[in-house]
């Protein structure tokens, strides 16, 4: 059996999410833009999931276009910014964003487009004057995420959107992380544009959808046919469609029974405290990445000092555990997360964080077999490491060069 | 999820040899240990090896490793490798030893067995009072300033793997893989290195130029001549040539195709192939029809 705890790269698809598509990959495959009724039934399940993904916003239907992916949803809410005020040239961001996000910045500053990436504190959150200073009245799009995917550090949108506002910029929020774990309202929201990806939330992968504020002057980036109202051309990928539509109800309904309580009392919520707070009161030398700010309820970042990331998961996996982790070998480039090397941890921290993220379908016996098997597997990593305190020099003394500029 | 080997995995999860070695305080019997790495570059190795002094036989090695799973797979394959072996011995062992022993490592991986050949060069100099740093930067300007990487650790690694692109040298040292300001210049000592190793084999040929041949020796040479340099000429003309004998000086050869039949082909044998074969093989050689 699988403990899975890395809700944050992919969810299961929920089984009553997998019921309502399967007809779709089965029965009803019509296209949903031909005229008979064998399309046109497709096409009305189609409508229904629209609705039901602007009931978990708070959009309106036609704010709604389904595409394929959370990158699909990035890149073309840069796109439609940019394309929307073409005499701007400067986009403003954060340090800690996707790579759907951070290699499209890069790839327009090739361009010619000036970019200000905006720093986060040991904590990993953003600093509001800072971002005051960097939004001017020539900033075509401000971009940043809602829910950091690392750390789960929640994000001022709403007072980032305010100044953005104010300097006449867009205002792109990469909601992937968010979308489906806390509440979000976009009715009264400085946010123009919202990406969310569906297997995030208990759907299929390859489904996504983006949130254009009506109104919005918003040009296409995939051009073709006149499916989603011509913003987005392409066949629709009706049974996923239908199972976003389904997964974003649930998840409506999962958030309303726990709004209508005290916000501690999410089961969610609670596993992931009891997990975190056991950890550190049994493991000595482990501190919380982000811990202390408002976080998504799901994700706990921990770094468990001198030992390596990658090994500690090799080790959980052994236990059936899944988890994720910042340190450089893990991620196949020689380098540590970029978020965690934005809060400025230190080395001795940075390569050994794991993270953590919980679903709804996580249970206690989930969290107390992690609870049970991680002491013992810090425990040999420590002891097979040559480095077990802060003041041994040898391993601190050879520090990265910095950067030639 | 990385592609490791059962080999890997096994001793990932079940390491031999880890931790470090007291020194006994023996006589004949020395305690020293090697160091590479740092917590910055997210992995570092230190190597303890118990070496018999009078035999330099290494008795025992153990390590202690902060890294992932290959670095201390890695790490646990070379001390199981160098036991028992000597000093000089344990010098010759390259970080392909370690990856082959381990059954092969992915190559964005083999950063961690350069890391134990290091670690192990590291030990034994230290023990015959070598400075590490010194033999390091013997020559050597820093390359890679970000992980600290000199100009010899690339050449060595280069010769050793046979590694043909930038992306081999920045998978298995590291080297550019951080800012990438020195791309360019791993990429010019792979020229160089590629230039000399030209050079050598050029040398080598031509040292064997210089000594008498073997029969054997010139009959392969003159059917190497045959086949590349001759051969193609009269394919080209519609003809064809096989080697049909060598005896002493005497090479006799059938001409087939247009070649055969064609008044000129006493000519052409005389002056073309004859000419080619005395500059390239031998100036006594002769040819003539089977």
């Amino acid at each position: 059996m699988v403990i899975y705890l890395d809700n944050n790269a992919t969810t299961q698809i929920d089984p009553i999410v997998l019921q309502t598509m399967l007809p779709y990959l089965s029965d009803f495959y019509g296209n949903p833009s031909s005229m008979h009724r064998f399309g046109g039934q497709v096409g009305a399940a189609l409508q229904d999931a629209r609705a039901q993904v602007a009931e978990l916003l708070g959009a309106e239907t036609t704010e709604i276009v389904f595409n394929s992916c959370g990158s699909e949803g990035n890149n073309t809410a840069i796109h439609a910014a940019l394309a929307a005020q073409p005499e701007k040239r400067h986009i403003v961001t954060t340090a800690v964003e996707h790579p759907a996000i951070l290699n499209v910045c890069k790839h327009l500053e090739k361009k010619g487009y000036t970019v200000t990436y905006l720093s986060v504190d040991g904590r990993g959150q953003l600093d509001l004057m800072e971002v005051e200073a960097a939004i001017t009245g020539g900033t075509a799009l401000v971009t940043t995420m809602y829910a950091n995917n690392e750390t789960g550090v929640i994000f001022p949108v709403e007072q980032i959107g305010a100044i953005a506002k104010e300097c006449g910029a867009t205002f792109h929020v990469d909601a992937v992380q968010a979308v489906g774990k806390i509440p979000i309202n976009l009715k009264n929201s400085t946010i123009d544009l919202l990406t969310l990806s569906g297997h995030k939330l208990h759907a299929p992968k390859g489904i996504g959808a983006l949130y254009i504020r009506r109104g919005f002057r918003f040009r296409s980036f995939i051009l073709g046919g006149h499916q989603e109202r011509g913003r987005r051309a392409g066949t629709p990928n009706v049974a996923s469609i239908v199972a976003l539509g389904k997964a974003a109800e649930i998840a409506q309904q999962h958030l309303q029974t726990l709004d209508s309580s005290n916000p501690l009392n999410n089961p969610e919520r609670q596993l992931r405290d009891l997990l975190e707070q056991q950890i550190l009161a049994t493991i000595p030398n482990c501190a919380v990445n982000g811990g202390g700010t408002h976080r998504l309820p799901n994700t706990t970042n921990i770094g468990f000092k001198y030992i390596e990331g990658e090994a500690i998961l090799f080790m959980l996996d052994k236990h059936s555990i899944c988890a994720s982790s910042g340190s450089a070998c893990s991620s196949g480039s020689l380098d540590p997360s970029h978020v965690l090397t934005a809060m400025g941890l230190p080395y001795t921290i940075l390569h050994g964080s794991i993270r953590f993220s919980l679903s709804r379908f996580t249970t206690e016996t989930d969290i107390q077999q992690v609870l049970t098997v991680l002491p013992t597997i810090v425990e040999k990593l420590r002891a097979m490491s040559p480095f077990n305190s802060d003041d041994s020099t040898w391993l601190q003394s050879r520090t990265l060069t910095p950067t030639p500029t | 999820m990385w592609d490791y080997s059962e080999k890997v995995l096994d001793l990932f999860y079940n390491p031999v040899n880890q931790g470090a070695i007291a020194d006994p305080n023996e006589p004949d019997v020395a305690v020293v240990f090697g160091e590479v790495g740092s917590i910055a570059c997210g992995d570092a190795l230190r190597l303890h090896l118990k070496i018999q002094q009078s035999t330099e036989i290494i008795q025992d090695a153990r390590f202690q490793t902060f890294g992932c799973t290959s670095a201390i797979a890695s790490s646990s394959a070379l001390t199981e490798i160098i036991k028992q072996k000597t000093l000089d011995e344990a010098l010759h062992i390259t970080n392909k030893d370690i990856a082959d022993y381990l059954g092969g490592l992915p190559e964005a991986k083999m950063h961690c067995s350069v890391m134990g050949q290091e670690a192990l060069e590291a030990a034994i100099y230290k023990y015959r009072g070598i400075e590490v740093e010194q033999h390091d930067d013997d020559d050597g300007t820093l390359i890679c300033a970000c992980y600290g990487i000199s100009e010899p650790r690339i050449r060595r690694v280069i010769i050793e793997n046979d590694l043909t692109t930038v992306e081999q040298v920045t998978n298995y040292v590291k080297a550019g893989g951080g800012c990438g300001s020195c791309l360019a210049g791993i990429e010019d000592l792979l020229i160089e290195v590629q230039q000399e190793r030209v050079a050598l084999s050029q040398r080598v040929t031509a040292e064997v130029a210089a000594t008498p041949l073997s029969p054997i020796q010139k009959i392969n040479l003159i059917q190497q001549v045959l086949t590349e340099e001759v051969r193609p000429i009269l394919l080209a003309d519609g003809g064809d040539i096989e080697l049909y004998d060598v005896s002493g000086d005497v090479v006799k050869v059938s001409l087939k195709g247009a070649c055969g039949g064609c008044e000129s082909s006493t000519v052409t044998l005389k002056n073309s192939i004859e000419t080619k074969l005395r500059s390239r093989v031998s100036p006594t050689l002769t040819v003539v029809e089977a």
